[in-house]
């Protein structure tokens, strides 16, 4: 058996296979509506995009098919890694996923493989040629594309995570020396450590002696978020207050059984009403209800 | 320098001025364990404002104020650790197991009149 054949290109003067892309953009150009068609056909047949509706694939096929052609012709990829993630800032709200962008693109590789096979099949030497020239500058615009949406769903993953991040836990206080902290979303360290500094400068501020601790919109606890919440509890009673933490829900309670956190420390009730009366109670106040509201 | 120590009726006060050496520690520990004795004191308030620091060693000797006055009749409250402190003091497993806090002078003497039930 004999060795593979070299490939050509290396030999081949680089205006060749700069007419050669120029030869298949005219192709492309040409068959615009028709690979287009079938590309869109491919698309629905394969079930990506499933959030969008036919109308918008076929709007956004085509631009992505003239961005595509257009790559091929200038061998500039900066337009359509902007119009990529552009796309991706449109469609990434709408649940699309990346294996769904990166499907598209690889079909549309596809199709126009399929549509070069069928234009020179009767020339394979030629073929070999416009694949090697079709080849490289493909996969580079599927990589561009895939690492365009990665790019902007990391970016909005970032944003979001900073939004949370900013949504600073309020400190509120809902009678004289009694403060109430509810806690939603995730309880990361950075997040606990911010919230226990504010506790506690809260605390001194409005020289609370109960506090209650909602957390009823925590879903989970993992160990370090645990001992962050009993480490906020022992520094609010090294200040001088007492922490009444609610809302724990049969998840988290369990977890924080699992992992063995000293619970003899945690002053827990049921729900958030149940804690601020204990409150209450601590603090000597005697709610009473002067008539009946029905 | 000594920590002084104000009798007010049946409470003894120590409020630290600065950060105390050990030895300084010991002997202020010496000092109102005495005097919870001499005056026949039933509550030491040690108002602790002005540290920005509570070792694990100023932790230890002001919990066993805590125990000694407790084991004379008198009860033990701590008053004033910052909130930079009271974080630094958690995480690094300090804790005044026994001994009472409060925010501050006002409250460690509302506290203590509640505990000694005046």
């Amino acid at each position: 058996m004999s060795a593979m054949p070299q490939r050509r290109i290396p030999e081949e003067a680089p205006d060749s296979t700069a007419a050669l892309l120029r030869e298949l953009v005219a192709h492309l150009r040409e068959k615009r509506d028709e690979l287009r068609e079938e590309w869109v056909r491919r698309i629905i047949q394969s079930r990506l995009l499933t959030a969008m509706s036919r109308e918008e694939i076929v709007a956004e096929a085509t631009s992505v098919y003239d961005n595509y052609v257009e790559v091929l012709e200038t061998g500039s990829v900066e337009a359509l890694k902007k119009y990529a993630r552009n796309l991706s800032e449109r469609i990434i709200p709408r649940g699309v996923e990346t294996y769904e962008v990166v499907g598209i693109v690889l079909l549309l590789r596809d199709v126009l493989a399929r549509s070069l096979f069928h234009k020179y099949q009767h020339d394979f030497a030629m073929l070999d040629r416009v694949l090697d020239a079709y080849e490289p500058a493909a996969n580079r615009i599927a990589n561009t594309v895939a690492a365009s949406f990665v790019e902007e769903r990391e970016r909005t993953i970032r944003l979001q995570q900073e939004a949370i991040r900013e949504l600073s836990t309020p400190v509120l206080q809902v009678r004289e020396r009694m403060l109430i902290l509810p806690i939603i979303g995730v309880l990361d360290s950075q997040r606990a450590r911010q919230l226990t500094d504010q506790l506690l400068r809260g605390i001194r501020a409005n020289r609370a002696k109960v506090v209650v601790i909602d957390i009823t919109g925590v879903p989970t606890v993992d160990s370090r978020a645990a001992n962050h919440l009993v480490q906020t509890v022992e520094a609010s009673r090294l200040m001088g207050a007492t922490v009444i933490v609610t809302g724990l829900s049969a998840e988290v309670a369990q977890t924080l059984v699992t992992i063995g956190v000293d619970l003899s420390k945690i002053n827990a009730v049921g729900d958030l009403q149940s804690g601020i009366e204990e409150a209450e109670r601590l603090l000597g106040y005697r709610v009473t209800l002067e008539q009946s509201t029905s | 320098m000594r920590v002084p120590i104000l009798k007010q009726e049946h409470y003894l006060i120590a409020s630290i001025q600065s950060t105390l050496t050990d030895e300084e520690l010991v002997e202020f520990r010496d000092d109102i364990t005495r005097q919870v004795g001499q005056y026949r004191a039933r509550g030491v308030v040690v108002d602790v404002t002005v540290l920005d620091v509570i070792d694990s060693f100023a932790v230890r000797t002001l919990r066993s104020i805590s125990e000694l006055a407790g084991l004379r009749g008198a009860q033990t409250v701590i008053v004033g650790i910052q909130p930079e402190v009271a974080i630094a003091m958690v995480q690094l497993g300090l804790a005044f197991d026994g001994a009472h806090t409060a925010l501050d002078l006002e409250e460690g003497i509302a506290l203590l009149d509640e505990l000694t039930g005046k």
